[in-house]
């Protein structure tokens, strides 16, 4: 993070000894855009917030753990698609995961689908590409992480 | 202004609700309310604010600098897999969260590149960010995230290709948000 605000305001600088108006019109038309979308994303991310206190460590645990067999990898796919989480929050919770017995190959689908599928997020993206477009994409990258998780599945069952 | 509450009628209701909520949490001291605001709320919302404007401002600069000409021929309808290989370069090199990308998927679309390659930015932003990796890699090892992109990569471009030929097959467009 501390990288591109450091490339951002050494842009910026730049950009206002070239040119002082034309930096200006660019900030200005980004920060528009910002308060814009500003409601949308802050409701989005109260829901998230909702979502995310009933899916607890220990809930995890419960749905992706050793005992839970196939419904394991549905539970992966269902809860990686609905949650959204920032990668520095996720990836050490799929640590704690693995350590305590969840198998890689639940792990992968649950890392892909929370990643390429967002549907808490569909109300942001569909105000950028309308709602048809965003839901074709959320399911066609839906059955790509589910491809993905279980090609990773077999390798890791294979090896 | 009419427009704007228009657009977000049920965004700002969602919002009131949320901070009547919090609110009274704290004041009768409801755990689950302030574990939602402490644990997870601030959380997403210290991202966004330290995130999102950096990454508007710099959609605002790109767009009164860099001329439609150049975007077209890097990454339009012409630029093949050259094009597809420095839109990916452009998603991995970037942070933040998946909704970060919309907004430069705007940018771009509006600046003349392709909708394959809007697609498959956008997929590539939300498998491999650099920055991202290294926690990967820490967590769950070189192996496991390794074995993931590769298998992604591929993937991805797929579904770039096939939304792309949709997009242009329903004249979709691509809105300011």
């Amino acid at each position: 993070m501390i990288p591109l605000t450091i490339f951002t305001t050494v842009l910026v600088i730049i950009s206002f000894i070239i040119d002082r108006k034309k930096t200006i019109k660019g900030i200005q038309k980004g920060l528009k855009q910002f308060f814009k979308i500003l409601p949308t994303l802050l409701s989005v991310i109260i829901i998230i917030s909702i979502v995310l206190f009933f899916v607890s460590d220990k809930f995890l645990m419960e749905y992706l753990g050793k005992e839970a067999g196939l419904g394991a990898y549905v539970s992966a796919a269902a809860i990686g698609s609905v949650s959204l989480l920032p990668g520095f929050v996720a990836y050490p919770l799929a640590g704690i995961l693995v350590q305590s017995g969840v198998s890689y190959s639940v792990i992968a689908v649950f890392i892909t689908t929370l990643m390429m599928v967002g549907i808490l997020t569909i109300p942001i993206e569909a105000r950028y590409f309308g709602l048809k477009t965003t839901i074709i994409r959320n399911a066609l990258s839906f059955i790509g992480a589910i491809t993905v998780g279980t090609v990773m599945a077999f390798i890791y069952y294979l090896t | 202004m009419k427009a704007f509450l228009k657009k977000h009628k049920f965004d700002f209701p969602i919002i009131l609700v949320f901070v009547l909520f919090i609110g009274s949490s704290f004041y009768f001291n409801y755990n689950p309310g302030k574990q939602i605001f402490e644990d997870n709320f601030w959380m997403f919302f210290k991202e966004m604010l330290i995130i999102l404007p950096v990454i508007f401002i710099l959609i605002g600069l790109f767009d009164v600098w860099i001329p439609k000409e150049q975007i077209q021929k890097h990454i339009g309808e012409a630029s093949g897999i050259k094009g597809m290989f420095l839109v990916m370069l452009l998603a991995f090199v970037q942070a933040g969260p998946l909704y970060a990308a919309f907004p430069v998927a705007y940018l771009l679309w509006k600046k003349g590149c392709s909708p394959v390659n809007i697609f498959i930015y956008i997929s590539a932003f939300t498998t491999a960010k650099i920055p991202m990796l290294t926690f990967e890699i820490g967590f769950l090892g070189l192996k496991f995230s390794l074995l993931r992109i590769l298998i992604t990569i591929p993937v991805f471009i797929l579904i770039g290709i096939i939304m792309g030929r949709y997009f242009k097959r329903n004249n979709c467009k691509i809105s300011e948000g």
